[in-house]
C-alpha cells in the first residue's frame, strides 16, 4: 500500500501546477528521445515561422522608410505614388525614380530579398528563366541594368538567389510564399477534417446500432466516389481559390478519421469507467468528451501529421495539373510544372523537388516520432 | 528426500534454485523483481510459492525455463540446477529440449494460452511431434489417451474443437493434457485455477493431484490462495517483494508461522459477520419477476429465433442497512441482474426503488435517482478513467447531481469521502495508476459514497484484489454500511467474502434462482445439490461428483 513518489503531488492539497499531465509528460519525453523527430519538429517550426513572416523576408517594398522626416511602413501600408511625386496608384519602390527620390530625402530598409512572389524582375540579363546569380559573372549579372556594373540597382538584395521562373519572377520568393500557403492549406484541411471526422466517428462508435450502420453505409458510398474527378469537375465550374479548394477537399478527407475514432469509441464505450460514469448519471455528451475522446485522441494525433503531408501533396498535384490555386499565386505545384516545361532551366525543377521533399520528410519524421511517443509499449533506452 | 519415481536417476532434489535474482530494465531504470531467492523441489514433491501480486512469484517460475523477455530482463546472480544441469548456463537449443519435455508449464489464463486458430488435436499433436516425433494415427491415439486422463468427456468429439468452443475448465484441462504429453518430471503451475469458478477449481485441483500421484511428478505451484496451498502442497515458500521470507513444510508454516509477513498473510482471510438482519427497516429495492432476455437472431431477415435468458424471473427484496448476496458461477447472470436493477440495461418485470416503480423510467427520468443508487465495479484498474485525477473522478458525480456546489465545497466533499474510505485526501491530485489495487478500489468506493447513496451494487468488488486487501475492503464496506445505513446488493463468486457481509443469499444458475434464504442457513445447511456442491468447492476445495456441476 505504498504510493509511488511523485514530483507533482503537493502536500498541502492544492492542485498541482503544470500544463501537462504525467502521461503527457512521459509522451513528451519519449518524443524528445527520438532525436530525428525532435530536430525535424524544430526545423519545421523555424521554416514555418519564417514563411509566416514572408512579407518581411521577401518583398518588393521596403520594411521601413524615412521620407522627408516621416517614418513610413510600406510593407504594411499602401502609399500612393503621389506621396513621392509620381502618378501611379501604388508605389513601385524598385523604380529608379522613386528610389532616388526617397534616398535623396531619407532612407529605406529593404527585406533581404527585394522581390515578392509576383514581382517581375525587369532587369534580367537575358530572356527568362534566368540562372541563379552565383552561376553568372558580375558582368553578366549586371548586364540587364541600364548602367551595367555601375548601376546602383545591381546589388545583392536585387539578385535572384535561385534564379527566376519563365515569367522573370524570383524563385526563392515564390518558394517562401508557396511553402507558407501549402502548410497553411494542409493545416486548415487537417484540422477541419479532424473536427468533422472525429465527431462523426465518435457519434457512430458511441451510439452504435442503427446510427452506426446507416452512417457506415453512407461513408462507404461517399468514399467510393472518384475524388480527383469530382475535384476537376467542380474546379472547372467554380472559380479556383484557397477556400473553395479547401471545402471541396474537406468533403472527402474527413472520412479518413472516422474508422480509427469509431473503433476506439466502440472499444471504450464498454469500459467499466464509462459504465461507472453512466451509473453516476453523467450525460452522453460529457461521457463522450471527457471519458472517450482522450482515448480516441491518441489514434487521431498519430494520424494527423500523415494527413497533413497528404493534404499538401494533393494541393501540389492539383496545382501541377493547373486545377489548383488561381493563376499567379505562389505554389510549389506550379513551380514543378514550370520545371517540367523548362528543362533547360534545371534550377526550377531541382528547387521544387528539394523543397517538397524537405517539407514532406520533416512532417513524416515528426509524425513517426509522435506515433512512437504515443505508443505505451515502446521504450527508449 | 524420498524417492517416489521409478525413473529416478540421481538422488537429491530435482530442481535446485540457488541465489536467483531477476532485474528488469526500463527507461534507463533498473528494478529488482526477484532478490537472491533459493529453494529446492524434491522428487514427487509439491512446492508452493505463495505471495501477493507483484511479489515476484511468476517471475521466479518463468526464469526457471528462462522464459522472461530478455534482454529487458536479466539475471545478476543465480543458478538453476535441474537434474544436476545448470539451466542458466545451458545453450538455447538445449533449453528447448527441456521446455515442454522435462519441465512443462500451465498458465493462469487458459483462453490466451491456447492458440485460438488450432484445433485441440493439432494443439496437443504439435508437442508430441516436436519432442517424441509421434505423428498420424499414433499421435491421435495418444492425444485421446491424454484427454481421457484429464477427464474430458467424450474426447473423440472434442478433437476437432477449437478453444472458444470449450469452457474455461475444459480449456485448462487441455492445457494440462499438453503439459503431461511428454511425461514431464516437473510441472510448473502458475495460478492454474485463479481464472476459474470455484466448482471448476476444485475439479482441476483434484485432477492435478491424481495425475501427480499417477506419474510421480514434482510440482512447483504458484498461487496467492492459502486454502489451495494447505490442501495441496507439501512445502511452502512465502514470497514478498522479491524475497523468500519463510519456507518449510505446510503444517509448520500454517500452525507456527515465524515471519511477520506470513502471519499477516494467514490472518488476512475475510473475517467478521454481517450486521444483524432487521425486518422492520424500510424496503429500498424490490424486484418482481425481473427478466433480461437477449434475442438470438438468425436467417436473412434477422428473425428472432430464441433468447439467451441471462436473467429469468428473479424476485428480491432488500432493506436499508442489509446486504443481499448474489452468488453463482460466471455466466449465471449475477452482474446482468445488478445492471438491470440499476437500470443500465433494459429488462422486463417490476423494479421498485424507494417506493417508485422505475422499470419504465428513461435515462433522463433516472438521472435524479442516480445519486441514490451507486455501483462499485469488479476491476479497480478498469473502472477509473486513467486520464482523470482522483479528485476529478470522485467529484464527477457531484458535478452532475449537485451543480449548485461551489468548487471549494465540492473539493471538501471529495476530500471527506476519500478520508472516510481510508485514503489520504492530499493524494487526490494524483492519477489512478499511482495507486495500488486496494487503494483504487477505495477510490471507486469513495466515488460511490460521495453522493450519499441508499443502495449500492457491489459487483465482485474484491475479486481482483489480493487476499489481505480483500479483508480490508470487506471491513471498510461493513463499516460504511453501519454508518450510513446502506443497502448492498453484493455480487460475488467468492463465498468467503459473501459470508462476511451478506444477510441473505440468492444462489443463481443460468439466470434462475436455485436457492434463496438467510445467509447462515444457505452456507451451513444448503438444500439443493447445486448449492451443496458450490459450498463444498468454496470452503473445502472438494469436487463433488454430480451432474449439476459443469466441467
Amino acid at each position: 500500500m505504498t504510493v509511488l513518489p511523485d514530483a507533482r503531488a503537493l502536500p498541502d492539497g492544492a492542485p498541482p501546477k503544470g500544463f501537462l499531465s504525467p502521461t503527457n509528460q512521459r509522451r513528451w519525453e519519449n518524443f524528445k528521445a527520438n532525436r530525428r523527430g525532435y530536430w525535424s519538429l524544430w526545423l519545421f517550426l523555424v521554416l514555418f515561422g519564417l514563411s509566416l513572416c514572408a512579407e518581411f523576408v521577401a518583398n518588393d517594398r521596403p520594411v521601413i522608410a524615412s521620407y522627408k522626416g516621416e517614418i513610413l511602413f510600406p510593407v504594411l501600408v499602401n502609399y500612393p505614388e503621389e506621396k513621392f511625386g509620381g502618378f501611379l496608384a501604388e508605389t513601385d519602390y524598385k523604380s529608379d525614380f522613386i528610389r532616388d527620390e526617397i534616398e535623396a530625402n531619407g532612407w529605406m530598409i529593404w527585406p533581404p530579398i527585394r522581390y515578392s512572389y509576383r514581382t517581375v524582375n525587369s532587369n534580367i540579363p537575358h530572356s527568362a528563366p534566368t540562372k541563379p546569380f552565383w552561376l553568372m559573372s558580375q558582368e553578366e549579372r549586371c548586364s540587364g541594368y541600364p548602367l551595367g556594373q555601375d548601376d546602383p540597382g545591381c546589388i545583392l538584395g536585387n539578385f535572384n538567389w535561385l534564379g527566376t521562373d519563365d515569367q522573370a519572377r524570383d524563385v526563392l520568393a515564390r518558394v517562401i510564399y508557396g511553402f507558407r500557403i501549402s502548410v497553411l492549406f494542409g493545416l486548415a484541411l487537417t484540422i477541419a477534417s479532424a473536427i468533422v471526422g472525429v465527431s462523426a466517428g465518435a457519434v457512430q462508435g458511441y451510439f452504435g446500432g442503427w446510427t452506426d450502420l446507416l452512417m457506415q453505409r453512407f461513408i462507404e458510398i461517399w468514399s467510393s466516389m472518384p475524388v480527383l474527378y469530382i475535384l476537376l469537375i467542380i474546379s472547372a465550374i467554380l472559380p479556383p481559390g484557397f477556400w473553395i479548394l479547401l471545402s471541396i477537399m474537406l468533403l472527402f478527407s474527413w472520412v479518413g478519421f472516422v474508422g480509427v475514432v469509431r473503433a476506439e469509441f466502440l472499444r471504450a464505450r464498454n469500459f467499466e469507467y464509462v459504465r461507472a460514469a453512466r451509473a453516476l448519471g453523467v450525460g452522453n455528451g460529457t461521457i463522450m468528451v471527457r471519458h472517450l475522446l482522450p482515448n480516441a485522441m491518441v489514434a487521431t494525433l498519430t494520424f494527423l501529421p500523415f494527413i497533413l503531408s497528404g493534404s499538401i501533396t494533393t494541393l501540389t498535384s492539383l496545382d501541377f495539373l493547373g486545377f489548383g490555386m488561381p493563376p499567379g499565386s505562389p505554389s510549389l505545384g506550379e513551380l514543378i510544372a514550370q520545371g517540367k516545361q523548362n528543362l533547360q532551366a534545371p534550377w526550377l525543377g531541382i528547387t521544387a523537388f528539394v523543397i517538397m521533399s524537405l517539407m514532406l520528410s520533416l512532417l513524416i519524421f515528426v509524425g513517426e516520432a509522435t506515433r512512437d511517443a504515443f505508443d505505451p509499449r515502446k521504450t527508449f533506452r | 528426500m524420498q524417492d517416489q519415481t521409478a525413473n529416478d536417476r540421481k538422488a537429491g532434489p530435482i530442481l535446485k534454485v540457488e541465489d536467483l535474482s531477476v532485474a528488469f530494465h526500463q527507461g534507463g531504470k533498473t528494478s529488482i523483481a526477484v532478490d537472491h531467492v533459493s529453494f529446492e523441489i524434491g522428487r514427487g514433491e509439491v512446492v508452493a510459492l505463495v505471495g501477493e501480486s507483484g511479489s515476484g512469484k511468476s517471475v521466479t517460475a518463468n526464469s526457471v525455463l528462462r522464459l522472461l523477455p530478455y534482454p529487458a530482463a536479466s539475471h545478476p546472480s543465480g543458478a538453476v540446477h535441474f537434474n544436476g544441469r545448470d539451466l542458466m548456463k545451458a545453450p538455447e537449443a538445449e533449453l528447448r529440449q527441456v521446455r515442454g519435455n522435462d519441465i512443462t508449464m500451465i498458465f493462469q489464463e487458459p483462453m490466451t494460452s491456447l492458440n485460438p486458430l488450432h484445433s485441440i488435436e493439432r494443439q496437443i499433436g504439435e508437442i508430441l511431434e516436436l519432442h517424441q516425433n509421434i505423428k498420424g494415427p499414433a499421435a491421435r491415439e495418444r492425444t485421446l489417451e491424454l484427454l481421457n486422463q484429464v477427464g474430458i468427456r467424450e474426447p473423440e468429439k472434442r478433437l476437432a474443437a477449437y478453444p472458444h468452443e470449450l469452457s474455461g475448465g475444459q480449456r485448462q484441462r487441455v492445457m494440462i493434457a499438453m503439459a503431461l504429453a511428454n511425461r514431464p518430471e516437473l510441472l510448473i503451475a502458475d495460478e492454474p485455477t485463479t481464472a476459474l469458478d470455484v466448482t471448476v477449481q476444485a475439479q482441476i485441483l483434484e485432477l492435478l493431484k491424481k495425475l501427480k500421484d499417477e506419474h510421480g511428478m514434482s510440482m512447483l505451484f504458484i498461487t496467492h490462495d492459502l486454502g489451495i496451498v494447505r490442501k495441496f502442497a507439501d512445502r511452502v515458500c512465502v514470497m514478498t517483494k522479491g524475497k523468500i521470507v519463510e519456507s518449510g513444510p505446510v503444517e509448520a508454516i500454517f500452525t507456527d508461522p515465524q515471519h511477520e509477513y506470513t502471519r499477516h498473510l494467514l490472518a488476512s482471510e475475510p473475517r467478521g459477520r454481517p450486521l444483524p438482519a432487521d425486518d422492520t427497516r424500510p424496503v429500498i429495492m424490490e424486484a418482481d419477476d425481473v427478466r433480461v432476455w437477449f434475442p438470438i437472431k438468425a436467417g436473412f431477415m434477422r428473425k428472432v429465433v430464441d433468447h439467451v435468458k441471462a436473467v429469468d424471473g428473479i424476485d428480491l427484496r432488500l432493506r436499508a442497512g442489509q446486504t443481499l448476496g448474489v452468488v453463482g458461477e460466471s455466466g449465471s447472470g449475477k452482474t446482468t441482474l445488478g445492471l438491470a436493477l440499476t437500470r443500465l440495461i433494459a429488462s422486463k418485470g417490476r423494479i421498485a426503488f424507494i417506493g417508485k416503480d422505475i422499470a419504465g423510467y428513461s435515462f433522463q427520468e433516472m438521472r435524479p435517482l442516480r445519486n441514490r443508487m451507486q455501483i462499485v465495479f469488479q476491476d479497480p484498474y478498469g473502472s477509473l478513467s486513467p486520464r482523470m485525477s482522483v479528485a476529478d473522478i470522485v467529484g464527477e458525480g457531484l458535478a452532475v447531481h449537485e451543480p449548485a456546489l461551489s468548487a471549494d465545497e465540492r473539493d471538501r466533499r471529495v476530500a471527506a469521502a476519500l478520508e472516510e474510505t481510508g485514503l489520504d485526501a492530499a493524494t487526490r491530485w494524483r492519477y489512478p495508476h499511482e495507486f495500488s489495487g486496494g487503494q483504487r478500489q477505495r477510490i471507486a468506493i469513495a466515488r460511490a459514497m460521495v453522493l450519499k447513496p441508499e443502495f449500492v451494487m457491489l459487483d465482485e468488488p474484491t475479486s481482483a484484489l489480493d487476499m489481505s486487501v480483500q479483508a480490508q475492503v470487506v471491513d471498510l464496506l461493513r463499516d460504511l454500511q453501519a454508518r450510513h445505513n446502506l443497502a448492498y446488493l453484493f455480487i460475488s463468486h467468492d463465498l468467503k467474502v459473501v459470508r462476511a457481509l451478506a444477510n441473505e443469499i440468492i444462489v443463481m444458475r443460468a439466470g434462475k434462482v436455485v436457492e434463496k434464504g438467510p445467509a447462515e442457513r444457505i452456507i451451513e445447511a444448503p438444500e439443493m445439490p447445486y448449492t451443496k456442491a458450490l459450498m463444498a468447492a468454496a470452503f473445502d476445495l472438494a469436487a463433488v461428483k454430480s451432474d449439476v456441476i459443469r466441467q
